[in-house]
């Protein structure tokens, strides 16, 4: 209980939210993760697979960014499970099943055009 | 002026049907009939005040069961008169048009608007009074999701009578529900009605997951939760993340028939494979969700009447969970003959075998659970016991279907019609019923009459067997879904006349239970212990029907049974018989709110409108919906309290210490 | 049960009775999950998407439908804003009641400026010969695509409705709440955001 009462009453606000530090490191790394895959694509730089696999990883590393970054997601309530971070995996395995499932099903199922 | 009156009313009403006739009047005089009783009594005030702008999570779950029961006599109606269409070769009872409507509603409105609400029904009943909670996280959500459903389910079933059905079948494949072969509004009130409710659902899932994980009495572990609240919170699992996948899949059917998109029409590269592979992944999970609860009511019921502690509950959680989440890789199931080759096929197949184990290993849990126990067979337990031979033949037949290459036989066959009528009226129907009859006293504070429930019960099961092991066999006879009459010479008149045999003892089930309700409401006994059933979790340990703010003073817990071990350890003389007078404290209570019931109506509007291509009336709707949104936003409304003596006083009236 | 009730109910700092929960906490767990249900209704149209993508039926392609430079520039507006909406927060954790007012203008202008951009994309798009109905890919793009902006609209009327609460009560807990709901939304869509930019503009365009 001891831990709301400073919630609400703003101790140990700026370390509990970030601070402004932290939010600069993440601008500038979501910047830098943008750009390169902008400047791969745009000049041909790469074959396709290898271009695929840049622009996907630094997507997900600029995932990985705006969670720690801006969203917190390490913050947590007393010792209480993070059910936000369960909640994001399995949301995110069920999207992988989604996409990628979709894509299987669907690979002999093409109308071809 | 009047022939264009004239002309746009024989469009907008469905017309030339006597059965529609019918319909019309009777709806018409029922409606006037509830009008004017409620204005002669001048109920309109108490109607608004009690019921429809409530936020007690306990009255949204009567509203819900009410409404579902509602549904049941609806989609019951649709199967009588399939079954009478079908009963004898080349019968003329329905056109086969009008036929095709019949299915298409009664898979909808069995499946959406009588399983969900049945079980969410449930939900809000019970899982705030098991866990110890005052009330739900959200409960204005609570409302808006309730709301959202019963005008989404109204919007469907107006269908009936203005504009048309929808005839495509209860999940609407394309190409047969697009623009091209479906023109008519019947294929847009399909997508409206069940849009709205979907979204209701999706709140529901999203609420009751927070109710669980935050609100759970001091002391209540997740491995020490009542086990219908363990499935609740797996079904909430299943909820949140197969429901917006429903809500995509619809808008993209909507944006294909109103904003001529391509995705899954025949030309302009759209797929309609795509859609099918869409709504399964929705609707595999879908049946999950209903069953789920199902089981937890299961457990609940075995471990009290059998005066035992549930067998295995651990194994129970695991098996939940892994049901949960395994439930989402089988769907490609239900169209092993579209084509996706032998590798996609062959792991489908296999996931679905596999999800078989941990369902398994419920039914012996249960097993064990009743293994030695001295088992009162009142009637939640009678349903219990009645489930599980059904859901065994049902589960099996449902492994036999997952071979596929055997499916290539028995897909779209009355076989699978059997199957699944088996696994959803066998496990979800029966679940459903015997929670409604294990916690009814808690809603309403008097038991269902047993001598009644008696003759209902076997109606039903005897009913469900003569209806639907013929269907087996006229699936391997050759019979498929959907065809709206027979030749002679096919063979399958003898066991189609049997199988409507049966529906119609499951009507007369129907009826007896109909009766059953409102004699117990007539010769009702007052329960004043609120303990009717020698039960073991929380919510018995509170007055029947409860206070409306549950408990007086938050509950404590140390085990899994919380009330059985209490009982056992005052019988064993280490608590005091009578506890001592607790200190009282004001109860902080959240307002009533009419902006749900308002919200959802601009959603029904919004509906209607783009149903009938209306585009004003679909914008005014959907601006109804935002400004509702922006007043709740604005609104500072915090609650109220109820203070301490008020609490005493009502305590003191509901347990007769005055 | 009942016999350790007795002692709870006094520890809590607001007087509150111990069945009360902390609402801001269980909305801010609640918003999280409905995120949750978003990124899943995403997933869903970008499944659409990448099967139905090569279905061009004789329209224009990616390749050449595509303006990257408008992109682009969308890209880093929406990436400053979430940092702005970042800044913001950090205002209100420090009391500012202006400073947090303005960092939510500045946040506002660059949303605005975003969907700006977007809709004169799509003008011109559809200019070019590239409707909603030309074919599955531009039906699955601009449905992929536009919901996105519907979402980043509908953020948009809603942080004016907690700029006008913010000027009229200041910080309390219920606004506080509202401000951290909001910028975690924001983020989110900004989340969003660089995966289209990912996978249907930069892999379109390779």
């Amino acid at each position: 209980m001891a831990n709301h009462s400073d919630h609400s009453h703003g101790h140990d606000e700026a370390h509990a939210h970030g601070s402004l530090k932290s939010y600069i490191v993440g601008f500038i790394l979501s910047i830098v993760l943008t750009i390169i895959p902008l400047v791969v694509v745009l000049n041909h730089m790469l074959s396709q697979l290898p271009t695929i696999l840049i622009i996907m990883v630094t997507a997900v590393l600029q995932f990985v960014v705006q969670l720690f970054f801006f969203m917190h997601v390490r913050e947590r309530q007393g010792n209480q499970p993070r059910w936000n971070v369960m909640a994001l995996i399995f949301g995110l395995a069920i999207v992988l099943v989604v996409v990628s499932g979709s894509i299987w099903i669907m690979t002999y199922n093409g109308v071809g055009y | 002026m009047l022939e264009n009156l004239k002309q746009f009313a024989s469009e907008f009403f469905v017309t030339g049907d006597p059965l529609i006739y019918g319909a019309d009047v009777s709806i018409g005089l029922v409606t006037i009939a509830i009008v004017a009783g409620l204005t002669y009594f001048k109920k309109w005030k108490w109607l608004w005040r009690n019921w429809l702008t409530t936020v007690d999570h306990k009255k949204i779950g009567i509203m819900y069961i009410l409404a579902a029961i509602i549904m049941m006599f609806r989609g019951g109606v649709d199967a009588l008169m399939m079954r009478t269409q079908l009963a004898i070769p080349n019968f003329e009872f329905l056109h086969p048009e009008h036929y095709n409507q019949v299915f298409t509603t009664h898979g909808v409105v069995m499946i959406l608007f009588m399983a969900m609400p049945f079980m969410f029904g449930l939900f809000n009943v019970v899982v705030p009074l098991q866990i110890g909670a005052r009330d739900v996280a959200f409960p204005y959500l609570n409302s808006l999701s309730f709301w959202l459903f019963f005008l989404g389910a109204m919007l469907f079933n107006l269908s009936f009578v203005i504009g048309g059905s929808p005839d495509a079948g209860w999940l609407s494949y394309p190409p047969l529900s697009e623009l091209q072969f479906n023109p008519g509004p019947g294929q847009n009130f399909y997508i409206w009605g069940i849009q709205i409710s979907g979204i209701g659902s999706l709140a529901t899932g999203i609420n009751f997951l927070v109710t669980i994980i935050k609100m759970r009495a001091p002391g209540m572990t997740m491995m020490k939760m009542p086990m219908f609240t363990w499935s609740v919170f797996a079904t909430c699992v299943i909820i949140i993340f197969a429901f917006p996948i429903l809500t995509v899949t619809l808008a993209l059917l909507f944006l294909d028939r109103f904003g001529g998109g391509h995705f899954f029409t025949l030309d302009g590269g759209g797929n309609p494979m795509m859609y099918i592979n869409l709504i399964w992944m929705w609707g595999h999970p879908e049946v999950y969700i209903v069953i789920l609860p199902a089981f937890g009511i299961f457990s609940e019921v075995v471990s009290v009447f059998s005066r035992k502690k549930l067998f295995g509950y651990t194994s129970m959680v695991f098996a939940m969970m892994i049901i949960a989440f395994v439930s989402f890789f089988t769907w490609a199931h239900h169209f092993f003959t579209m084509g996706s080759g032998a590798d996609v096929n062959a792991f489908f197949a296999l996931s679905t075998m596999l999800i078989a184990i941990p369902t398994g290993v419920k039914i012996f849990n249960w097993l064990f659970t009743m293994y030695r126990g001295r088992i009162r067979f009142d009637l939640p337990m009678l349903w219990t016991v009645a489930f599980i031979p059904a859901f065994i033949v049902g589960g099996m037949t449902g492994v036999l279907l997952a071979v596929a290459p055997a499916d290539f036989q028995y897909h779209n066959s009355y076989f699978l019609i059997a199957h699944f009528h088996q696994v959803l009226i066998g496990g979800v129907v029966f679940g459903y019923f015997a929670g409604m009859y294990y916690w009814w006293p808690k809603m309403f504070g008097f038991k269902l009459n047993e001598t009644l429930g008696r003759w209902s019960f076997w109606f039903w099961n005897i009913g469900f067997y003569v209806c639907f092991m013929p269907q087996y066999l006229l699936g391997l006879m050759g019979m498929t879904r959907r065809v709206s009459t027979f030749d002679w010479d096919t063979g399958w008149g003898p066991l189609n006349v049997v199988s409507t045999v049966g529906a119609y003892l499951m009507g007369i089930a129907f009826i007896l239970q109909a009766v059953q309700i409102a004699y117990s409401f007539k010769y009702r006994e007052k329960d004043t212990t609120g303990d009717m059933w020698d039960a073991h979790t929380l919510e018995w340990t509170i007055p029947s029907p409860a206070p409306e703010y549950n408990f007086a003073i938050t509950p404590v817990v140390d085990s899994r049974d919380p009330l059985w071990v209490d009982k056992q350890r005052r019988a064993a003389g280490k608590l005091p018989q009578k506890d001592a007078k607790p200190k009282y404290e004001p109860i902080h209570m959240p307002s009533n709110s009419g902006i749900p019931i308002v919200f959802s109506t601009f959603f029904f509007i919004a509906g209607f409108g783009f149903t009938f291509h209306w585009v004003w009336m679909g914008v005014l709707g959907l601006a109804g919906v935002l400004a509702c949104l922006a007043a709740r936003s604005m609104n500072d409304d915090e609650g109220f309290y109820i203070p301490a003596e008020e609490v005493e006083k009502t305590e003191a009236s509901l347990r007769g210490t005055l | 049960m009942a016999q350790a009730v007795s002692q709870h109910g006094h520890d809590h700092a607001h007087g509150h009775d111990h069945g009360h929960h902390d609402p801001q906490e269980l909305k801010m767990l609640g918003f999280w999950i409905f995120l949750i249900t978003d990124v899943v209704l995403f997933g869903t149209l970008f499944a659409t998407y990448v099967v139905l993508h090569n279905n061009t039926a004789g329209g224009p392609t990616a390749h050449e439908i595509f303006e990257m430079p408008g992109v682009i520039a969308e890209t880093f507006i929406l990436l400053t804003s979430s940092f702005t909406s970042g800044l913001a927060v950090l205002a209100m954790n420090a009391g500012k009641v202006k400073q947090l007012i303005s960092w939510l203008v500045v946040t506002w202008i660059l949303g605005a400026s975003f969907i700006f951009l977007e809709v004169d994309e799509f003008i011109k798009m559809v200019h070019e010969g590239f409707n909603y109905g030309t074919s599955a890919f531009a039906t699955s793009f601009f449905t992929l695509v536009g919901t996105h902006g519907l979402h980043v609209s509908m953020g948009l009327g809603w942080m004016l409705l907690i700029m006008i609460q913010l000027a009229r009560k200041g910080i309390t807990d219920v606004t506080r709440g509202k401000v951290n709901v909001i910028s975690l939304y924001w983020h989110f869509l900004d989340a969003v955001w660089i995966f289209l930019l990912s996978v249907v503009y930069l892999m379109g365009v390779m």
